[in-house]
């Protein structure tokens, strides 16, 4: 029998997979994050602030949104046919399935963000600074990223199950995304504008802090999601 | 005024309070003590409390803010506690009790927003300031309200127990990311200065009223979480009546 | 596989109230029934993908749910294909055989695959595949882990005649090997075809339970109808 890592994994290259196949989910996120991005240019006066200040914003809503677009996914592909209750009846523990979801989910966000993120800096003529920044700046990204994904495959789980599905996703998961955004945004601001990274330490505490409690909480509470 | 309303437990429980829905048809008197409470309170606030000199009358608010934002938090924390505890021991009343607290904290959340906001114009000059504390409130009315919609979207029951369990503990966890970021965001943003007493020391008249107030406001939620809590148990027990 | 006295409710709806049967190995209960009936609930407790609310269920020694244990000795087949749409019917396979840690995926796979017929389409995406082709990838991907129980919900619909054939083989070589088969279905003559003991029922309860040999086929039909007549 796989231990937990294994079916994880097992489970996550299954969903990219059937992701890589189709297609069309990716996409779509990737479009809606380019038009959001442009539509956002022009909502604003560019004579009252510089397009290079709003970026930082911009970007960390295009990640929610589009995120909040990969997660729903995630679990619609397990209701077809009730695919979930093969995972279930497998011998593999609960949280294994929680955690294969949520890897897969993660690198669906990341890709999203290695389009959306030299978007915005195309449009916005934002400055990505030197290699340091922009590695910062990735890694920065990877921990949001896990943040997000983390709450939202949990509520994504949940969502699937209940009525008005698509506007339950955002409406709960949103609340749990602004712990996420602030920090993320701040430091991006502080490192484009080539400040150092120990500036934005006490920013990236809080965002460390809030994957490891989530991870965890939303890991403990999975198992009670999907079994009765 | 001398009362301080002499403060009741629950009142009494039957151990399996799933078989006494008609045997109540008494007055709910904890009830019209808790609202007497409150309605003292506000006559000692409104005429025997005097006018701070600073803000004016304005500041008679702070009687209802703070009481109604500490039963707005103290709810929830019975809305995590009572999750956790069905959680672990799937006793249907605990969910129940997590039901009724969370719609008895909404309305004080609710409030304290409100007030909050009317506070601040006269104060301020502004009907909302992005400040920890207030922040914080309002997202616990997103969490309360989440969970009420999310409570509304189930209808099997034991999912629904499950599901809105998760919630609220998530969401106790959530809020006190809120603060500290608001307030990180706050600390580095200097942001007008606002010149709110938080914890003034109090001649003794007001500092009476306002431990009045606390009392008062939290004695209502128990009389209001008690009867809500009792017609939870009803409605289960007429489901069970119909098969349901 | 035993059951005793399992019960299990959805609020105050006993879907399943009281019931209990043993089998042994090499041995099938046949479960007919109206829709309703709770057969498909009782499936699901075996599977161990719902809890007993009262009762017990038991699978080769150990207690239902049980954890990964139970589950490794259970095959489940039911309406759903629970199949991915967009996956191969081989890679389909090959991943519950990786999930139930089967030796050798992938000829455990090319096995399965074989004895459903399957072979030819293996490689196809499920979403090409007919309603009855779908089925047989779902009755493989069930039994690619060689399970102690298999349970059956309503196999036989949608499949044609090649594949109720490449479906009853299947079954008889799996109780040849010692696997006890729980088999719900509607269609009686199917049923008691495979049957070492058959079960009528409603209301959540086998209202008739006995071995395959005390029954006369005909006097049981007609003795169905009239139940599942009472219960409509």
């Amino acid at each position: 029998m796989p231990d937990t890592l294994g079916a994880a994994l097992l489970i996550a290259r299954k969903d990219l997979a059937i992701e890589f196949r189709t297609r069309t989910a990716f996409f779509s996120a990737v479009v809606f994050a380019l038009l959001a991005i442009v539509i956002f240019f022009f909502a604003w006066d560019p004579t009252a602030v510089a397009a290079s200040d709003l970026a930082p914003g911009v970007l960390w809503v295009i990640f929610t949104f589009s995120g909040l677009l990969g997660l729903h996914r995630s679990f619609g592909v397990e209701m077809a046919d009730r695919a979930l209750d093969g995972l279930l009846g497998a011998p593999v523990p609960r949280h294994a399935i929680y955690l294969g979801k949520a890897m897969a989910n993660l690198v669906f966000v990341l890709a999203i963000e290695v389009i959306a993120v030299p978007a915005v800096a195309l449009f916005y003529d934002m400055p990505l600074g030197g290699a340091k920044s922009v590695a910062a700046l990735a890694a920065l990204m990877i921990l949001a990223a896990i943040g997000l994904v983390a709450v939202g495959t949990l509520f994504a789980a949940m969502s699937v199950n209940t009525r008005l599905g698509e506007l339950m996703l955002p409406m709960l998961s949103l609340p749990f995304f602004v712990p996420i955004v602030i920090p993320a945004a701040q430091t991006t601001a502080r490192l484009l504008a080539g400040r150092p990274v120990s500036e934005s330490i006490g920013w990236l505490k809080i965002l460390v802090a809030f994957d490891l409690v989530f991870v965890a909480a939303c890991t403990m509470a999975f198992p009670h999601t999907i079994e009765d | 005024m001398t009362d301080t309303a002499t403060r009741n437990p629950l009142g009494s429980h039957a151990a399996s309070d799933a078989v006494r829905p008609a045997a109540r048809a008494t007055f709910d008197w904890l009830f019209v003590v808790a609202v007497l409470a409150v309605i003292a309170t506000f006559i000692r606030a409104i005429y025997f409390t005097p006018i701070e000199a600073l803000q004016g009358p304005a500041q008679k608010i702070y009687y209802v803010h703070p009481p109604s934002a500490w039963v707005a938090f103290l709810a929830f924390g019975i809305v995590a506690i009572a999750s956790l505890g069905y959680l672990w021991m799937k006793d249907m009343r605990l969910d129940r009790l997590a039901e009724s607290s969370a719609e008895v904290g909404v309305v004080f959340t609710t409030i304290t927003l409100m007030t909050g906001s009317l506070w601040g114009k006269p104060i301020w000059g502004t009907w909302w300031t992005w400040d920890a504390r207030l922040t914080s409130t309002l997202f616990l009315w997103f969490i309360y309200v989440g969970y009420l919609i999310l409570r509304g979207a189930i209808e099997d029951h034991g999912m629904r127990a499950r599901y809105s369990a998760v919630l609220g503990i998530l969401g106790s966890l959530l809020i006190p990311f809120i603060h500290l970021s608001v307030y990180l965001f706050r600390t580095l943003h200097p942001m007008p200065i606002i010149g709110k007493p938080s914890k003034p020391s109090l001649p003794n008249d007001m500092l009476e009223t306002f431990l009045l107030a606390f009392c008062s406001f939290t004695l209502l939620y128990v009389a209001l979480l008690r009867a809500r809590y009792r017609l939870a148990t009803d409605r289960a027990a007429l489901e069970a009546e119909e098969g349901r | 596989m035993e059951a005793d006295a399992l019960v299990r409710a959805f609020g105050h709806r006993r879907a399943v109230n009281g019931l209990s049967f043993a089998l042994d190995a090499g041995e099938c209960l046949a479960v007919f029934g109206p829709n309703g009936a709770g057969k498909t609930t009782l499936l699901r407790v075996l599977a161990g993908l719902l809890r007993p609310t009262q009762g017990r269920a038991i699978v080769s020694g150990v207690p239902l749910p049980g954890g990964p244990e139970a589950r490794r000795r259970i095959g489940f087949i039911s309406h759903a294909s629970m199949l991915y749409a967009a996956l191969t019917a081989r890679e389909n396979v090959e991943l519950a055989a990786r999930l139930f840690g089967v030796p050798d995926p992938r000829a455990a796979t090319a096995r399965a695959l074989d004895a459903m017929r399957m072979t030819p389409r293996a490689d196809t995406p499920v979403r090409a595949l007919s309603r009855g082709m779908q089925q047989r990838v779902s009755i493989a991907r069930a039994m690619v882990h060689d399970p102690h129980v298999v349970l059956l919900d309503e196999p036989f619909t949608g499949l044609d005649a090649s594949g109720a054939a490449a479906l009853s083989n299947a079954l008889g070589v799996l109780r040849g090997s010692g696997a006890a088969l729980v088999l719900v279905t509607h269609n009686l003559d199917e049923g008691l075809a495979l049957a070492t003991h058959a079960a009528i029922m409603t209301g959540g309860t086998f209202v008739r339970y006995e071995p395959r040999a005390a029954i006369d086929p005909r006097a049981y039909a007609e003795s169905y109808r009239n139940l599942v007549a009472l219960d409509a």
